[in-house]
């Protein structure tokens, strides 16, 4: 079907330069195959997709190479030969739903378009068919949501329409880049699932982008992995899996969050370090729990008792008010790692907000180390914020580009006047040490650094006015799966060594799985089910829990590997 | 629906009580005598002027009562429509307003229209076409013509296509043709400001992911610079249509002056130099209510232009019959 030959593709760089971010790339996808290209940002997977559609951004430009599709030479093609070749006979599911479609025009129009560019139909035909396209893409109800606009769909609803454009004109190809990264797990899981029988039913060949080796695990058949440029591995989705050859292939499995298994543990050194302060934090593998701990710990650092949290919705909406959190009660023991799991909408980050009183609840109490806060406000609010800090999900929404990383990293010093500039320039430079960054970050500004630098940034600020409890909310999911463990073994070293009590906000399980002790599941508001994070995730009781737990991805993959 | 709109209107409302009476101290703070300025009548030396005689125009004019007891006055008699006499010719300050109106309608429609017409090529031009450098030249022009000043701009015509070339009359409001000057100066800056707006909310609809999705759909470069990008971009520059609209009626001050062209502009000018009070406040409140009904207008256009913006209270079925007409 596609075969790429030598890709190269580089980018023009302010400098006048070239950026060569694909160096000689060979790949091929046959007939009714699913290939998988996987790699880090950066690794040149989106950029090899791009070229295959012709769709480079502004300022790159394949320059060595060649791409034939069905045995056709596509690297001679003009820009306007190529109309004809981009959705009739390769099809592109783009990365995230929510911003792929235009937000203007008529879902079913926009599938519609696809047949009337190719001149496959006329419209109200085309109008038509694209109906039948929308169910055919899982779609319940497809005429009502036709006539819809894209805002008025959830993410997955949106992906669904834009696999119903993909396949609208039948083509052979289709280009996955990364198409459900942006959607809750059970919602990724289902689309994957329609997506695969949806190409096998039609002998379509997919090449999927994606960073997740879990993913690509459980729904290629052969796996491609990419690192700067280059194709190190390449092989059966199951091989590659169970017996990687490369270094990097072998990081990239270590560092899949879906792959791992157990908690993460800190080294001994680090333990010993942190023995002083809270001996709790440098656990232990599953079940390994110590009796002791919670008869030691009577007043949790954190306590949420019945609270719940509405908003006002505005007029004319229909319900006058939204239930963001439903009767939340949960507690927080030192040197603990509470995570609360749910999808997006399920009020995890409402509670997160809750709990660092940034809202006040509508009813219930917050509690933090024994203390009722709900009523507290002004000032003595202000005084309670020394004790409880953030770190937020994006680290390049969240530090101030115009800062340096010593501005960034003193600022809650500065807020409360802690310190002589001298003592907190000192403070910055053993907070940078502490989440390992190299001294000389301090002059530079956040902008310069890669994102997990930025994060740990954020981490050393979070840290600065040595916190009890630091609410984590989604703190890797904006980063790279290596960047990621390395994220993740940094804050459990830092829990071991300062004592700290984390309330751990995320959307994956298979992350919570590495460094939760306590694990609370929401849905619409409420918490369905909480406890050890071993019984939760081994042994979930609720449905929605163990639909949760079966939609971590890379799972399908292992279990084929134990039975086969 | 309707009971968004009537809220609106209240609102309106209220902006224009309050713009009259900051505009009615204001004015009443001016240190001239309304009293001198009936009786000189437009012309004539005000220091000459019977004391006995200023008295009885006071008396006559309620001029002599206090401040609030006249601003009380003024507003019934202008929520009533009107405005009192002017001082100086002693008409109607409401049908002066009238009579100055078609003209400077006339020339701000027309230039309203060349300023959106114009705006909206250039900003597709200067982001439509493959050749860089003509995309550059392009991008240039808009911010010359928003930094030009309009009686620069309203010279440099006169000079070249009035009295170099004779092709349009300098002067006057004989005709279409002596529209054409006054109209174009009036809509340079404007039509700058939007084309300006337009071709950066343009370039950057033309990075959004859903633009990627109509080239990977096949589509042409015109569709997707049509289609797709020019609908989404249009959004903000609607907004600043609106506001050009106010705009385009302080250039009418300008322009009318540099054309010597009667109009609403052209009153305002005189009745400000002479102090003729109740045109002046007639003006500014006329002024005032131009810009309220623009912006309602603009609002309860928006959600037509963007499904993704509601009026509050504009139900469904009502929405998706106003996108479909």
């Amino acid at each position: 079907m596609l075969e790429i030959e030598g890709l190269e593709v580089g980018y023009r760089t302010p400098g006048g330069g070239t950026y060569r971010a694909v160096r000689g790339i060979d790949l091929q996808v046959r007939a009714g195959e699913v290939v998988a290209l996987v790699g880090e940002s950066g690794s040149g997977k989106s950029t090899t997709a791009h070229a295959a559609l012709h769709l480079l951004p502004r300022g790159g430009r394949v320059t060595a190479g060649t791409l034939r599709l069905d045995g056709r030479d596509l690297s001679a093609l003009t820009g306007s030969d190529w109309q004809g070749v981009r959705g009739r006979h390769v099809g592109l599911v783009p990365q995230d739903p929510t911003v792929s479609l235009n937000p203007v025009v008529r879902v079913g129009d926009q599938v519609a378009e696809v047949l009337v560019i190719h001149g496959l139909a006329r419209r109200a035909a085309a109008r038509r068919r694209a109906v039948e396209l929308l169910a055919q893409a899982g779609i319940d109800d497809p005429e009502a949501r036709a006539r819809q606009y894209p805002h008025q769909l959830s993410g997955g609803l949106r992906q669904r329409a834009l696999i119903a454009i993909a396949i609208a004109a039948g083509p052979r190809l289709i280009v996955a880049d990364e198409p459900t990264s942006a959607l809750d797990v059970t919602v990724q899981r289902r689309i994957l699932d329609h997506l695969g029988s949806l190409v096998r039913e039609t002998g379509t060949a997919v090449l999927l982008i994606t960073h997740d080796l879990g993913v690509a695990a459980d729904r290629a058949d052969r796996v491609v992995v990419l690192e700067q440029g280059v194709v190190v591995e390449e092989g059966p989705a199951a091989r590659i899996l169970t017996d990687p050859q490369h270094p990097y292939t072998r990081k990239l499995i270590a560092a899949a969050p879906s792959l791992a298994s157990s908690r993460l543990t800190v080294s001994h050194h680090a333990a010993t370090d942190g023995a002083t302060s809270g001996d709790e934090g440098s656990t232990t593998g599953l079940g390994a729990e110590p009796p002791a701990r919670a008869a030691r710990e009577t007043v949790p650092v954190l306590e949420l008792d019945d609270v719940r949290k509405e908003f006002a919705l505005p007029r004319g909406a229909g319900a006058r008010r939204l239930v963001a959190v439903d009767g939340v009660s949960l507690a927080v023991g030192r040197g603990q790692t509470y995570a609360l799991v749910g999808e997006s909408g399920s009020g995890k980050s409402t509670t997160a907000r809750l709990a660092l009183r940034l809202e006040k609840p509508t009813a219930g109490r917050v509690l933090f180390q024994g203390t009722d806060i709900t009523g507290a406000r002004g000032g003595e609010l202000r005084r309670l914020r020394r004790g409880f800090q953030v770190v937020y999900q994006s680290p390049y929404a969240s530090l101030d580009p115009r800062f340096t990383v010593e501005d960034i990293v003193t600022e809650p010093l500065r807020a409360f006047g802690v310190g002589s500039a001298s003592e907190r320039s000192d403070r910055a430079r053993a907070l940078v040490e502490d989440v390992a960054l190299p001294g000389d970050v301090l002059r530079r500004g956040a902008r310069e650094l890669s994102g997990g630098q930025r994060q740990r940034v954020a981490i050393a600020r979070a840290l600065a006015l040595n916190p009890d409890l630091v609410v984590l909310d989604e703190p890797v999911s904006a980063l790279d799966v290596s960047v990621q463990a390395q994220i993740l073994d940094l804050l459990v070293r830092l829990q071991a060594e300062h004592g700290l009590t984390y309330l751990f906000i995320s959307h994956d399980l298979a992350v919570v799985r590495q460094v939760a002790d306590q694990v609370g599941v929401m849905s619409r508001g409420r918490l369905v089910e909480s406890g050890p994070a071993e019984c939760i995730l081994l042994d979930p009781q609720e449905a929605y829990t163990r639909e949760l737990v079966a939609a971590i991805p890379g799972r399908r993959a292992l279990e084929k590997l134990e039975t086969a | 629906m309707a009971r968004y709109i009537l809220r609106r209107v209240g609102q309106g409302v209220f902006v224009l009580w309050a713009t009259f009476t900051i505009a009615f101290f204001v004015l009443y703070l001016l240190p001239s005598d309304p009293a001198a300025l009936i009786a000189a009548g437009g012309g004539g030396e005000v220091d000459q002027i019977d004391p006995a005689l200023l008295e009885e125009l006071r008396a006559q004019h309620g001029l002599d009562r206090p401040v609030i007891v006249q601003y009380g006055d003024a507003l019934w008699q202008a929520v009533r429509g009107d405005f009192g006499a002017s001082y100086l010719s002693g008409a109607p300050a409401t049908s002066l307003v009238a009579q100055a109106l078609p003209e400077t309608l006339k020339l701000t429609g027309v230039a309203l229209a060349l300023a959106v017409a114009g705006g909206a090529l250039l900003a597709v031009a200067s982001v439509f076409p493959r050749a860089r450098a003509l995309r550059q030249a392009l991008s240039a022009l808009p911010p010359l013509g928003v930094a030009l000043p309009t009686f620069f701009v309203g010279l440099l015509l006169l000079q070249w296509l009035s009295f170099r070339v004779p092709v349009f009359p300098a002067i006057g409001n004989e005709g279409a043709i002596s529209l054409v000057l006054p109209a174009v100066t009036l809509a340079v800056p404007a039509g700058a400001q939007l084309a300006q707006v337009l071709s950066r909310s343009l370039r950057g609809t033309l990075g959004e992911p859903y633009v990627e999705t109509a080239w990977a759909k096949g589509a042409g470069r015109g569709r997707v610079f049509l289609a797709h990008a020019l609908r989404n971009a249009a959004i903000p520059a609607f907004t600043v249509l609106g506001i050009m609209v106010g705009g385009l009626l302080g250039g009418a001050v300008v322009t009318e002056t540099v054309f010597s062209r009667v109009g609403l502009g052209r009153l305002t000018v005189q009745s400000v130099n002479q102090q003729d009070v109740p045109v002046v406040l007639a003006i500014v409140v006329f002024s005032a209510l131009v810009f309220v009904v623009v912006t309602l207008v603009v609002d309860l256009v928006y959600p037509l232009l963007d499904p993704r913006i509601e009026s509050s209270g504009i139900t469904e079925s009502r929405r998706s019959t106003a996108v479909a007409a």
